[in-house]
């Protein structure tokens, strides 16, 4: 079993650009769950219209600050959509209704009669052209060790982490500010809210746009190192967001941040250590594609015991829980 | 719900959780050696669609129904380039044309046998655009004689369709009713319950394909396994959750978790190809204009015997009545002498049973695979939701307009995004009467 290469694998996979987006969905989906105490199950359909949003202007020849406001105005739209029906329901009906619009999103990407716009079940490629055109870092390979990346690989990690940083600090002074208090008093007691005068609704609403936004812009980080694949985009995504999510802390600052890069240091190493294990012949009885099932085995199990033994994550506050229904 | 967080609950859930896990693995390992022996069905080979020679050619055969046709000409004409060929015993012509240009293919009907013509008078030639010389080979068809395709009217596909979403729609009634009794019951929205429709469908799969058992011992064996795994579930999950006094959302969350956890465990046991079903089911019956295959006859009889059966069971036995009682009240029913964890532990047992017996009637339908269960469980949603969350009438009602949604909206948009239709149907309806369509107005909180 090489050590050292599968903990290089693992630890590069603490600033890798699918942590940061899968971070930034987190932090997205915490405004929603852990601050306003909103159940969204469809995070991966933000994802997806981020995805798409910034992909298909971006082919059409627009510049990137286009395609990025494409994107994100996309994402206000489908908030808007999925909250005036769902948002006056009571919260495992909200549930239901943000998987099902999430699936829908995904099927219209998916289906033939759309080839030309979405690439079908193809997806889409080669829109990376205007993001690497501003990058500032010379041509070359840089940085040690594990951390050995092209300038490209550097310009998409920068900007993703950079963008993170930012979200964090955007909710911080959020949730310290007049509006923090009112959507953490909707997810305390929404009642006791409405009759201090304050419009539920339309805070909710804000809410869904804000976490929506952030989730759109994950899709564009994420979208960055790969092609778009709508298979990509499936209620599994939602689910691991959550499990990142409920894994930090639902309601904090840094738990997105740690728990995306939590889970995917353990996959990683996870999925090293099974393959050398097969490799050398201890686990004869798996296969290497079943090594890699048997990681989302562990997943599903992690979210289990962490929902009934650990819901408040690992940094989190248990007075600050929103499992109150 | 029994509230009250009791200490001392940790280390027997850890171990509980462990249990489940290791009993499925034990369960499904030894099915892990039979998918080796499973049959696959070959991949087509490739028609090359190209040569690697200079030649271009434009070639076919021609054939009425059948047989070939031999001695019939064929004209190819264009750009000042003029030759005709004769088709061989074979059926196939061929002309080499010099240049990748725009040509006329033309049929002779004259040189036709006796008894042979063209379907279409008017189709006797077809045009070559230069545009379409891709590869060196391009073919064309003469279609003769009668049609032989199936030219079915609106009506007659609209009939085809809704016998389709019936039988659809029923057994997602089966599968729907046992989401809605657990969630009357206990609050709880079971997102695994797709699972236990794909364990009955591999169950069902397992005994009737690779032992190859009959299918109606295999279908009695799937129902019996499913009863066992949802009273297993019960029993070593949800029971120790609900006594630490776990909150609903919580509980769903668990459920997701789950989920993921069995349908990985079913993708590594059996892999991630189609399982085919082939237990002599598929032979068409013709009922006036609606074709059928026996098993979606056999599939409906079942679903409507059962879902009768439920019926009965919820509205005359005494245990149905105390089901009844539990999902409109507990503390009350408690209250009065009933024992709602034993009822809770049936309405566990009922679902599973019934969530296999769906997974195999959905395998008889649309073959099996490790995530067919998770493919409908958003529709099940949808129709418990559309008949309004906890009520089993409405999960029938609901279930059924899921089905012929999902079959009928092929009439008029394209078939991939049925099921985003029946998705759509379900947040247009919450949006006009958010209760479902025979909920209750308090459930909606």
């Amino acid at each position: 079993m090489d050590w050292g290469n599968i903990f290089g694998n693992a630890v590069g996979e603490l600033i890798s650009p699918t942590t940061a987006a899968y971070a930034l969905a987190a932090i997205g989906l915490g405004i929603h769950f852990g601050y306003t105490g909103l159940l969204n199950f469809g995070q991966a359909a933000f994802l997806l219209i981020g995805a798409y949003g910034f992909a298909i202007p971006t082919l059409a020849g627009a510049p990137l600050v286009v395609a990025v406001l494409c994107a994100i105005l996309c994402s206000v739209i489908f908030a808007f959509i999925l909250g005036i029906p769902t948002l006056r329901l009571r919260a495992d009906y909200l549930a239901i209704v943000t998987i099902a619009a999430a699936e829908v999103v995904r099927y219209v990407v998916t289906t033939t009669g759309l080839t030309d716009f979405t690439g079908a079940a193809n997806g889409l490629s080669g829109f990376k052209g205007t993001f690497a055109a501003i990058n500032p870092i010379p041509d070359g390979t840089y940085g040690f060790g594990p951390f050995t990346y092209s300038s490209y690989d550097w310009w998409v990690r920068i900007v993703g982490w950079v963008i993170v940083i930012l979200a964090s600090v955007l909710v911080f002074l959020l949730m310290r500010s007049p509006w923090g208090r009112v959507v953490k008093g909707i997810r305390e007691d929404e009642d006791a809210v409405r009759s201090l005068g304050k419009n539920v609704y339309s805070y909710k609403m804000q809410s869904l746009v804000l976490g929506g936004v952030l989730g759109s812009v994950a899709g564009i980080i994420f979208i960055l190192p790969r092609a778009v694949q709508p298979a990509n985009y499936t209620t599994g995504l939602t689910f691991f967001i959550w499990t990142i999510m409920l894994l930090g802390g639902a309601a904090t600052i840094f738990g997105p941040i740690i728990g995306s890069m939590i889970f995917w240091v353990v996959l990683s190493l996870t999925q090293g250590i099974l393959y050398g294990a097969i490799e050398s012949g201890a686990l004869g009885f798996l296969s290497t594609t079943q090594a890699g099932q048997v990681r989302f085995i562990l997943v599903g199990v992690a979210l289990m015991l962490l929902v009934i033994f650990r819901p408040q994550g690992i940094f989190g506050n248990k007075k600050e829980l929103s499992f109150s229904v | 719900m029994i509230a009250g967080i009791r200490t001392g609950h940790g280390v027997r859930l850890v171990t509980m959780l462990l249990a489940v896990v290791s009993l499925c693995l034990g369960i499904v390992l030894g099915s892990g050696a039979l998918s080796a022996s499973a049959t696959e069905t070959p991949a087509p080979t490739p028609t090359p669609t190209s040569d690697f020679t200079n030649t271009l050619t434009i070639t076919g055969v021609l054939r009425d129904g059948d047989t070939l046709v031999p001695g019939a000409e064929i004209t190819v004409e264009g750009g000042g380039f003029s030759e005709t060929a004769t088709t061989d015993d074979a059926g196939r012509w061929a002309v080499v044309v010099p240049e990748k240009g725009e040509y006329t293919v033309t049929l002779d009907p004259e040189t036709l046998p006796d008894g042979v013509e063209l379907r279409d008078a008017d189709k006797a030639s077809s045009t070559v655009g230069a545009d379409e010389w891709l590869t060196n080979t391009l073919t064309r068809s003469f279609p003769l004689g009668a049609d032989t395709r199936q030219t079915t009217g609106f009506f007659e596909q609209f009939l085809q369709r809704l016998a389709a979403g019936l039988n659809f729609g029923l057994l997602i009634a089966l599968a729907a009713i046992g989401i809605t009794l657990i969630f009357g019951t206990t609050g709880l929205n079971n997102f695994a319950h797709g699972e236990m429709v794909t364990f009955g469908a591999i169950v069902a799969w397992i005994f009737a394909v690779l032992l190859g058992l009959n299918i109606f011992v295999a279908m009695v064996i799937a129902l019996v396994l499913g009863g066992v795994f949802g009273y297993l579930n019960d029993w070593l999950l949800w029971r120790p959750l609900r006594r630490k006094g776990v909150k609903l959302v919580q509980a769903m969350i668990v459920s997701i978790g789950l989920a993921i956890a069995l349908r990985y465990f079913y993708l590594m046991n059996i892999g991630g190809d189609t399982k085919t079903m082939n237990v002599g089911l598929s032979d068409a019956v013709v009922l006036g204009p609606v074709r059928i295959t026996t098993g979606s006859l056999l599939s409906m009889v079942i679903s409507v015997v059962v879902l009768l059966l439920v019926g009965l069971f919820l509205t005359r036995t005494r245990i149905g009545k105390a089901t009844r009682a539990v999902s409109d009240n507990p503390s009350l029913a408690a209250a009065s002498g009933i024992d709602v964890d034993r009822i809770i532990r049936i309405v566990w047992v009922i679902a599973g049973a019934l969530a296999a017996l769906a997974g195999v009637m959905l395998a008889l339908y649309r073959q099996v695979s490790w995530d067919m269960g998770f493919q409908v469980l958003l529709l099940m949603f949808a129709a418990v939701t559309l008949g309004g969350l906890g009520s089993a009438y409405g999960a029938l009602v609901g279930s059924i307009v899921v089905g012929l949604f999902v079959e009928l909206s092929t009439l008029f948009i394209p078939p991939d995004l049925k099921y985003a239709a029946a998705l759509v149907v379900l947040i247009v309806v919450l949006l006009v009467r958010p209760q479902g369509i025979l909920g209750r107005k308090e459930r909606i909180g």
